[in-house]
């Protein structure tokens, strides 16, 4: 239910403006803002398009830190590991959940 | 391809699986739902489950829209769209799916004219310039895909255009989820939530499975890194005897979800008193029906539908499956019977569908034969 | 080894468009309906390309049809089609196109410019394929029927010395070779139609592979146990045909498969796979693992071929399937298409 494809939008539709050209990696498809109305997106905004209509704008800030949540998961593990060799074996290990926290 | 390939990435996939299994408690068992059909596909293309160590259990959840409709609903479109000067158009993923008399593919090599569309917004263009037709559009598929489609009504009206019309299975999943949950052989230790149908409706409407049902929920994106994320979290939230609704598709999902897709389902769409699901059986308040003032755009106000019901052979155990009761391959009839070119149950018309999914891409792996010989 | 007479018969009531699509279905007629009662009772392996003895010579025969809509499109046109798609056949089975036959069947009502478009495209691509058109026939039939045109062309052709094409001989460790990217020819028709509403820079690959397949025969014949040219129903297809019929694994290796930008984008929003996307201008050849590298080498250094990879490898398991392997461990089978492949949305 659910095939959803981030893509750019590079041109908005002059006389329609419910309407948007979207690229993905060089392929077009015309796609219905309808649905971003309360926020509608600009040329160069990414958006998730789902049956040919914008679902949601796409945070590049929020990508990031999901990437930068990611990269740190071996390297907090790995630092744990540091200091258990270290014979702290009563410490409590930090709950990473906080980072995810809404 | 940015917002893709970055959630791909080899290292970071490694990285996460490992702490996944450094997560895992090795003396529990822990069985988490993925609800919607595009995980499953997902996990399976992606081979997710190589990375998970063997404590950790995926159960396939009913997200599948074209596996929960029942077979009546395909011959009513199917015979609604035979009438004379009638286009009947719908998503590639309907084109195979069996009724009674065959799938929508076989009817057009019999001669009706069957078109496949990638948007309903595709379907309404069909209406435009075939005026001389009838554009019946076979509508499935959960809240992600109802907002289009309530809008592509909503366009119509606008237009004028009357040449048009919506016959409608959208589907909503919460009541699906209560289904799962109120299954007396269920038991789920977490959910892995739907991420497209959550642009839509936000993260909210899970509160109560946390709350009322003690299970975490988190809610996904689609990529390994995402998935994988989101077990991560699963898991963190279960070491900590914690049920909360999290949101690891930030960067596309919401909180709240999309008010005007909202809007635009709440104009055009009202609730079905019940519907039936197959394998599940009937749902009150669980399918979307087009509102009275817009009946020019229902092909269920405008025609009339035979309102066939089919049953499954009761061979066929996709309830069981569906609920994740049964694994695909505990079915009797799976891989003999029923197999994805001759499906006799739900699960394996669609390509997402549990068992043609693990049938296609899974069940003769090697690794796949060795654990089960292992067990 | 005879491909076996197959006990699968063919019970199916009508014929649709997934028995010539080159998947599963297709493959049913043949070896259920075709097969048994046209092959006699020692049928040859069904493969494109039939190696005939005559006094002592052999030669390749083979034939196609082409029945593209729409005739036209980005990087040529049904013409094309028909001669390079024959001339392929013939290279991958191990021969040298010499002459080609065809056959038109037109409908009534087609102008005539679409037709001489056709023909001229077609003169133009037997001279660049080296290959002489020998003769053919013209069928008219009614208006309605053969959508415009449809084409067969049948080719018979010299088999080049120093290589023996077998599945048979296909053993674990031999390495699978593509000649270049794949999914352009499916993905451009797919556009050309116009019902999805996409747009792209692409092209269809349309062309003949033989001197890529002569490159390679004369650097590393000894070491080619089998190729195909991936028409219908893409890589997966051919290659699960060869599992089948070598009875052992197919592993490719996900990121080594060659896909342009564009194709992968459509495959993401279609919800296809490039691996079952038809291609006009490559194929996959598996060499022994002692000649791998210097039939890779051949192949980038002929023109035409320098985006061609080694995509994998023959291992015993997965026995008679394909597996893909992704760079961080995980895996999925990869089975023949059924029919086309289908957009979509879930």
């Amino acid at each position: 239910m659910c095939l959803a494809i981030p893509g750019k939008i590079i041109e908005l539709d002059a006389q329609n403006a419910h309407l948007a050209v979207v690229d993905v990696v060089g392929v077009r498809r015309r796609v219905d803002l309808g649905l971003l109305h309360d926020e509608p997106p600009m040329v160069g905004d990414w958006v998730l398009i789902h049956v040919g209509f914008a679902m949601s704008k796409i945070s590049e800030s929020d990508a990031v830190d999901q990437m930068r949540t990611l990269t740190m998961l071996g390297e907090a593990a790995a630092a744990m590991q540091e200091v258990r060799g270290y014979g702290l074996e009563n410490e409590e290990p930090e709950a990473p959940s906080e980072r995810w926290k809404q | 391809m940015k917002f893709v390939d970055e959630f791909r990435n080899p290292e970071l996939i490694a990285k996460t699986g490992e702490e996944i299994r450094r997560l895992a408690d090795p003396a529990r068992h822990y069985r988490i739902m993925e609800v919607c059909g595009g995980h499953t596909h997902a996990i399976y293309r992606f081979g997710l489950k190589d990375l998970l160590p063997s404590n950790v259990e995926l159960i396939h959840g009913p997200g599948c829209p074209v596996c929960v409709l029942p077979m009546g609903r395909i011959d009513d479109g199917l015979s609604l769209a035979a009438q004379p000067n009638f286009i009947f158009a719908a998503f590639g993923d309907m084109m195979r799916v069996p009724g009674t008399h065959g799938s929508p593919l076989e009817y057009k090599a019999r001669g009706m004219d069957v078109r496949i569309v990638y948007s309903p917004a595709d379907a309404l263009k069909l209406a435009r310039s075939n005026p001389q037709k009838h554009v019946m559009f076979f509508a499935i598929g959960f809240e992600t895909t109802a907002p289009s489609t309530a809008l592509t009504i909503l366009r119509a009206s606008t237009e004028g255009l009357h040449n048009f019309s919506v016959f409608c299975n959208h589907v909503t999943i919460i009541p699906a989820i209560r289904a799962i949950l109120d299954s007396p052989d269920m038991r789920l230790d977490g959910f892995v939530g739907p991420g497209h149908v959550s642009t839509v409706i936000g993260c909210r409407p899970y509160d109560w499975i946390a709350k009322d049902e003690g299970k975490p929920v988190v809610v996904s994106g689609f990529e390994p890194l995402d998935i994988l994320q989101s077990i991560v979290m699963l898991l963190h939230q279960l070491r900590n005897g914690e049920a909360k609704v999290e949101n690891q598709y930030k960067r596309v999902v919401p909180w709240e979800g999309n008010r005007a897709a909202l809007r635009a389902m709440a104009e055009v769409f009202d609730l079905r008193p019940y519907f039936e699901w197959r394998g599940l059986g009937f749902i009150s308040q669980s399918a979307l029906k087009i509102r009275r003032s817009y009946a020019e755009w229902d092909s269920e106000q405008r025609f009339s539908v035979p309102g066939v019901r089919v049953t499954d052979p009761k061979a066929a155990q996709c309830g069981e499956v569906l609920k994740g009761v049964l694994k695909p391959a505990q079915c009797k009839l799976f891989g003999r019977e029923c197999t994805p070119e001759q499906p006799v149950g739900a699960l394996m018309v669609s390509s997402e569908g549990s068992c043609a999914a693990y049938y296609n891409y899974e069940h003769r792996k090697p690794v796949t034969i060795a654990r089960a010989a292992a067990n | 080894m005879a491909t076996p007479v197959s006990k699968i018969r063919f019970r199916e009531p009508q014929i649709e468009m997934a028995h010539g699509a080159g998947g599963k279905a297709s493959r049913r007629l043949v070896e259920g309906l075709f097969a048994p009662l046209l092959y006699g009772s020692s049928p040859g392996p069904l493969g494109d390309a039939a190696h005939i003895q005559i006094n002592g010579t052999r030669i390749a025969m083979t034939t196609d049809s082409f029945v593209v809509k729409p005739l036209q499109f980005p990087g040529g046109s049904i013409g094309e089609l028909a001669i390079n798609g024959t001339v392929n056949d013939l290279a991958v089975s191990g021969a040298k196109a010499e002459a080609i036959v065809v056959t038109y069947i037109l409908e009534a009502g087609l102008a005539t410019d679409i037709l001489e478009a056709e023909v001229r495209a077609m003169g133009q691509a037997a001279v660049e394929a080296g290959v002489m058109i020998a003769g053919g026939d013209t069928k008219v039939v009614d208006h309605g029927q053969a959508d415009q045109m449809y084409i067969t062309t049948t080719g018979i052709g010299r088999l080049l010395s120093g290589v023996a094409i077998s599945a048979q001989s296909v053993c674990p460790g031999d390495q699978v070779l593509l000649s270049g990217p794949i999914g352009d020819h499916g993905i451009t028709i797919l556009l050309a139609r116009g019902d999805l509403d996409l747009e792209a820079e692409l092209r269809s690959d349309t062309r003949s592979v033989l001197p890529l397949v002569q490159a390679l025969v004369r650097e590393a014949g000894a070491g080619v146990r089998w190729m195909r040219d991936p028409t219908r129903g893409g890589a997966a297809t051919s290659l699960n045909e060869l599992a089948r019929d070598c009875g052992h694994g197919i592993v490719l290796f996900e990121e080594k498969l060659p896909v342009r930008d564009s194709v992968r984008g459509a495959c993401e929003l279609l919800g296809l796979d490039p691996l079952h996307i038809a291609n006009e201008g490559q194929f996959l050849a598996i060499v022994s693992s002692a000649h791998a590298d210097l039939a890779l080498r051949a192949l980038r250094a002929t023109p035409g071929g320098e985006q061609a990879q080694i995509i994998g490898e023959v291992r015993e398991q997965p026995a008679s399937a394909v597996l893909v392997t992704t760079p961080y461990g995980g895996s999925r089978l990869v089975d023949m298409l059924v029919g086309d492949p289908l957009p979509r949305i879930c």
